[in-house]
């Protein structure tokens, strides 16, 4: 590939605005990234203090604890939530979020989905531009995408409230969360967790009975308690995403900004090559001519 | 005793208090220095909370939940209007 000096010439500095685009969208990644991660640490104290009140409740309670959203009930209706990001240029991040999404439903829900009872709500645009394109054969919710953008406490947890009620008045059995867990700036995780029903809670065994005043009983507690998790849950995973996304785009403009000085490197060498050739036919000219006129 | 006011998204309040008053789901109730551990839902309402300094300090919530236990409060509430 030894082109013309001009051509190549043209394609080093093409290649070199290339890079300083993924550069720039790289370091405004991590910035990003930075941000999202502060969200998920101001929920931590929060969140700690939530559970610890759930333990203490679980272990003054004799037996296992249910609540209205613990009900196991046979699995009719399927709501399959899968949050992905609303832009691209993060490498195969949401496409690893889908797929894993397509297999919890053909693994846990075949059943449901040839009977057409498979409900996916979408939160960010990429999984919803994704499934419509590949499948018929769900029911998509789409009305609950933009709320990626504007992830605040109260905004988020109108849409889980709405989830929960259509979980009690029988509207769906289920509730499937898919999302990107955030691991670190380079691992995220495709993750589908179970959100409806609750899991079981156990109390853990070693801890001692606690000596408090509930008010109103501990039961009652508890079903104003489960709700909270619920929706503090559902949050966690949208601030993952989040994360998860600024994360994988910093890696995938990081590999980029690297393809595109390897491909500077051999551009440059081909340069030089042409630059040479130039040259030397050039003198060769001049010699040939210088003789002639000698001769 | 020392009360911390916590939402989601951030911390609200934080510092030393005498009392601090909640709107319990049961009924409002007053906490002072030495109540008996307790956990309480809380219901829409006003925190009514008087600092160490003497100030008075109100809070609109539309629920939570409030523990306490050896002096420390933790308050948890979902939405919050200072007054």
């Amino acid at each position: 590939m030894a082109g013309g000096l001009k051509e190549v010439r043209e394609r080093i500095k093409s290649v070199v605005n290339t890079q300083q685009i993924t550069k720039a969208m790289k370091m405004v990644s991590a910035a990003k990234l930075r941000k999202a991660q502060g969200a998920i640490v101001q929920m931590r104290p929060y969140a700690d203090r939530l559970n610890r009140m759930l333990s203490n409740i679980l272990s003054n309670l004799d037996g296992g604890a249910t609540t209205s959203f613990g009900k196991e009930r046979t699995v009719n209706n399927v709501l399959v939530v899968i949050i992905t990001s609303n832009r691209g240029l993060c490498g195969a991040f949401n496409t690893n979020i889908c797929k894993e999404a397509i297999a919890l439903i053909d693994e846990k829900y075949g059943r449901q989905r040839r009977d057409g009872k498979v409900s996916v709500m979408f939160v960010g645009k990429k999984g919803y531009d994704y499934f419509r394109r590949r499948f018929r054969d769900f029911n998509y919710i789409s009305e609950h995408i933009p709320v990626y953008d504007n992830p605040a406490y109260e905004n988020v947890s109108l849409v889980s409230r709405a989830q929960m009620d259509a979980f009690s008045n029988g509207q769906y059995d289920a509730v499937e969360i898919v999302y990107g867990r955030f691991k670190n700036a380079a691992t995220q995780i495709p993750t589908a967790e179970q959100w409806l029903p609750v899991p079981k809670m156990e109390k853990d065994p070693s801890q001692k009975r606690a000596d408090y005043i509930f008010e109103p009983d501990q039961q009652q507690l508890l079903e104003n308690l489960v709700p909270s998790i619920l929706q503090l849950s559902f949050h966690k995973t949208l601030l993952d995403t989040q994360a998860s996304e600024h994360g994988a785009r910093m890696t995938a403009m990081d590999k980029a900004t690297e393809n595109a000085e390897e491909l500077l490197k051999e551009l440059r060498i081909n340069y030089n090559k042409a630059r040479q050739e130039a040259i030397t036919t050039e003198l060769g000219e001049i010699v040939g001519g210088a003789a002639a006129l000698e001769g | 005793m020392n009360l911390t006011i916590l939402s989601p998204e951030k911390e609200i309040f934080s510092g030393d208090v005498k009392s601090v008053k909640v709107p319990g789901s049961a009924g409002q109730f007053e906490m002072l220095d030495n109540h008996a551990p307790i956990v309480a839902s809380l219901a829409k309402g006003e925190i009514r909370v008087l600092t160490d300094k003497g100030e008075k300090v109100v809070f609109n919530v539309e629920g939570g939940f409030v523990e306490m236990l050896n002096n420390e409060v933790s308050l948890l509430v979902s939405s919050v209007r200072e007054d």
